[in-house]
C-alpha cells in the first residue's frame, strides 16, 4: 500500500515536470545574455541572469507595449460584449416562453459543430466588403453570437430557484427589469467562468488577428510576437522574454480563477 | 408556468385572460430582444456565412473582379491537386496519431488526479498550465527547445541518442514534432472533461465491483471506462474537429516546410485565400474539410458513445 503511494507521487511528479518545465527553461533561458543562450551544451542554469531583458525587450521595437495595450483592450471589449449578449440569450432560452425557443436554442448548439474554417473565407470577403479590414471590428461583432457561451448561461439559469423571479413579477417588475436586477447578480459564478475562458481566447487569439490586422501599429501581442520573431531572430532571450508577456499573465489569472476554469469547463463541456 | 394562475384571483374570467395575452405578449417581445443580439450574429457570420461558402465554392473569386460562376471545376481541381492530397495525407496522419495519445493521456492524467493525494489543487494546476498558454507562445518555446543545438537534443545525448537532429528543419521529423508539442499542451484540456466525469461516477457501484471481487484493473475496464464513454465520445470528437483544423503552430514553427512535410489543409485554405486570394477554390476546400470532419464524427457516434446502463 505504502510503495503504491509513493509510486503515485512519482508519477504526478514526473507529469508536472513534463508539463511545467517548458516554462521553467523559457523564464530562465530569457535570463540569458545572447550569446550564452546559444551555447553548446547548453547551461540550463547560468548564472548571471540578465532580468534587464524585460526592459529590452519593452524598448527594442517600440511597437511592443502598443501589442501589449491592444491585446487588454480587444480581450475586455470582446469579453464585455460577450458576457451581455450571452447572458441575455441565455436567460431567454432558460426561463422565457416563446415561439421558435427550441429551434434556435437547437440552431445555436447546432454551429458548435461548424469548424471555424468554413465560416472563414466568407467572413473575410463580408468584412472587406463592409470595410472592417485592418480594424477590431472583425474580431469583436461575430463574437457577439458565441454558442459555447449562450449553453453555458442557459445551463447555468436553469439551475437558480424560480423564487426571486417571481417575487419581482408580482411587485410588477418588467422582464428587462427582473434580467437585469434580479438574475444577472445570481449569475456571477457563470459570469466570471465564461469571462476567463473568453478572455483566454482573446487573449491568445492567433488567426483572427493574423486575417485581419495588416498594420503593425494594431497588431496585437500573439501577431506581434510572431512579427518580433521576424526582426529579431538572433535574439532568443529577448523572444523568449517577450512571450513571457504574454503566457506569464494568463497563468496568474489561471491560479487566481482556477475553480472557474475546472467548472466552466464541466458546466460547458460535458453536457453538451 | 403559472402565468395565468396569478390572475385569478376575484376578477371576472375576461379579465385575467386579457392580462394573460398582454403579458404573454410582452414574454414573447422580451425574449425576442433579448436573443436578438446573438440570433443576428449567428445568422450573418455563421449561416449566412455557411450558404456564403457554399457559393464561393462554385466562383472564382479575387475579391477585385466580381465572382465568376464556374461550376464544379473547383472541386474537380481539388481532386486533382497535388498540393491537396499532401495536405490531406498529413492532416489524417497528424489527426489519426494526435487524437488517440491525448484522450489516453488526458485519462491517465485525470485518473491519478482522481486519488485522494496531497496538493491535488498544485498537481492541476501544473498539469493544466500548457492549456492556458497562447499557441505563439508554445510555438516559440519549442522552435527554440527543438533547435538543433537545443534543449531537446542536449537532453537526448545525454541519454546517449544521437542529438545532431534539426527536429524542425527535417522532413522526416517536422510533423511528428510538432504532433508531439500539440499532445503535451492539449491533453490537460481534456483532462479537465474526464476529472468531472470521474467525479460523477458513484462510489456505490466500484464498492459493489469490489465485493464481487474485482480487482482494481477490473474495476476500470468494466466499470469505469464504461461509464466513461460519454466522455470519451466528447473528447475524441472535440479532439478531432480541433487535429483537422490545425493551423497557428504549423503557420508560425514552420510555414508548412520544409518539403510540404507539415502542409496541412488549414495551412493549404489559408495560402490560397490570403496568399494566392482564390477564395472561391480556398471555400470549396473547406467545404471538403467540413465534409470531412462530419464523416468522422458520424463513424466516431456510431462506435464509441453507445448508451450503457447499470
Amino acid at each position: 500500500m505504502r510503495g503504491k503511494g509513493i509510486l503515485i507521487y512519482a508519477l504526478l511528479f514526473a507529469i508536472t515536470v513534463v508539463t511545467f518545465s517548458p516554462f521553467v527553461l523559457s523564464i530562465l533561458g530569457s535570463l540569458k545574455d545572447t550569446r550564452s543562450i546559444l551555447a553548446w551544451p547548453p547551461q540550463i542554469f547560468s548564472p548571471p541572469f540578465h532580468p534587464e531583458n524585460y526592459v529590452r525587450v519593452w524598448k527594442a521595437s517600440p511597437l511592443f507595449p502598443v501589442w501589449v495595450r491592444n491585446s487588454i483592450v480587444l480581450a475586455l471589449i470582446t469579453v464585455a460584449v460577450k458576457l451581455l449578449s450571452c447572458s441575455m440569450a441565455g436567460y431567454a432560452f432558460a426561463r422565457m416562453r416563446f415561439p421558435g425557443r427550441n429551434v434556435f436554442f437547437w440552431v445555436t448548439l447546432a454551429t458548435m459543430m461548424v469548424p471555424y474554417a468554413v465560416t472563414l473565407v466568407p467572413n473575410y470577403t463580408i468584412m472587406a466588403k463592409f470595410g472592417w479590414i485592418d480594424t477590431y471590428l472583425p474580431l469583436i461583432v461575430p463574437g457577439i453570437s458565441d454558442a459555447f457561451g449562450v449553453f453555458l448561461m442557459a445551463q447555468f439559469f436553469k439551475t437558480l430557484p424560480r423564487d426571486y423571479e417571481d417575487a419581482a413579477r408580482i411587485d410588477g417588475a418588467s422582464w428587462f427589469t427582473i434580467f437585469w436586477r434580479v438574475m444577472l447578480p445570481l449569475a456571477r459564478p457563470a459570469l466570471v467562468a465564461l469571462a476567463i475562458f473568453k478572455f483566454q481566447a482573446s487573449w491568445n487569439d492567433f488567426l483572427g488577428p493574423l486575417i485581419y490586422l495588416n498594420s503593425p501599429a494594431k497588431f496585437t501581442l500573439p501577431l506581434g510576437l510572431n512579427f518580433f520573431k521576424g526582426q529579431y531572430f538572433h535574439f532568443w532571450e529577448l523572444i523568449l522574454a517577450g512571450a513571457m508577456f504574454n503566457a506569464v499573465p494568463m497563468l496568474v489569472i489561471f491560479v487566481i480563477f482556477q475553480r472557474y476554469f475546472i467548472k466552466g469547463i464541466s458546466l460547458g463541456g460535458l453536457k453538451a | 408556468m403559472r402565468l395565468g394562475g396569478t390572475g385569478t384571483r376575484g376578477a371576472g374570467p375576461p379579465a385575467p385572460l386579457v392580462w394573460f395575452r398582454r403579458s404573454r405578449t410582452r414574454e414573447v417581445l422580451a425574449a425576442y430582444v433579448l436573443i436578438a443580439p446573438h440570433m443576428l450574429a449567428l445568422s450573418v457570420f455563421t449561416f449566412f456565412a455557411m450558404g456564403f461558402a457554399f457559393y464561393l465554392g462554385f466562383h472564382r473569386y479575387d475579391l477585385l473582379s466580381p465572382p465568376v460562376f464556374i461550376g464544379m471545376r473547383n472541386f474537380a481541381k481539388i481532386f486533382t491537386d497535388p498540393d491537396f492530397h499532401i495536405a490531406l495525407r498529413n492532416t489524417l496522419y497528424y489527426t489519426a496519431v494526435v487524437v488517440p495519445v491525448q484522450t489516453v493521456l488526458a485519462l491517465f492524467y485525470a485518473v491519478l488526479l482522481n486519488r485522494p493525494v496531497r496538493f491535488r489543487a498544485f498537481f492541476r494546476a501544473a498539469f493544466y498550465a500548457p492549456s492556458v498558454t497562447a499557441s505563439i507562445v508554445i510555438s516559440l518555446v519549442f522552435i527554440w527547445l527543438y533547435a538543433k543545438q537545443g534543449i531537446f537534443n542536449y537532453l537526448l545525448s545525454k541519454l546517449g541518442l544521437p542529438a545532431t537532429v534539426d527536429w524542425l528543419g527535417n522532413p522526416a521529423t517536422a510533423l511528428p514534432a510538432i504532433m508531439m508539442m500539440n499532445i503535451w499542451s492539449t491533453a490537460p484540456t481534456f483532462m479537465v472533461v474526464f476529472l468531472a466525469a470521474l467525479q460523477d461516477i458513484p462510489d456505490s457501484l466500484l464498492e459493489a465491483a469490489a465485493i464481487d471481487g474485482a480487482n482494481a484493473w477490473q474495476r476500470f475496464t468494466r466499470v469505469t471506462l464504461p461509464l466513461l464513454r460519454p466522455s470519451i465520445f466528447f473528447v475524441v470528437v472535440m479532439g478531432t474537429i480541433g487535429c483537422l483544423q490545425v493551423f497557428d503552430q504549423i503557420y508560425i514553427m514552420t510555414r508548412g516546410g520544409p518539403l510540404k512535410s507539415t502542409m496541412t489543409i488549414n495551412y493549404l485554405i489559408y495560402s490560397e485565400a490570403f496568399e494566392n486570394f482564390r477564395m472561391g477554390y480556398a471555400a470549396a476546400l473547406s467545404l471538403i474539410l467540413f465534409v470531412l470532419i462530419l464523416l468522422l464524427t458520424v463513424i466516431q457516434k456510431r462506435y464509441i458513445d453507445v448508451e450503457v446502463q447499470y
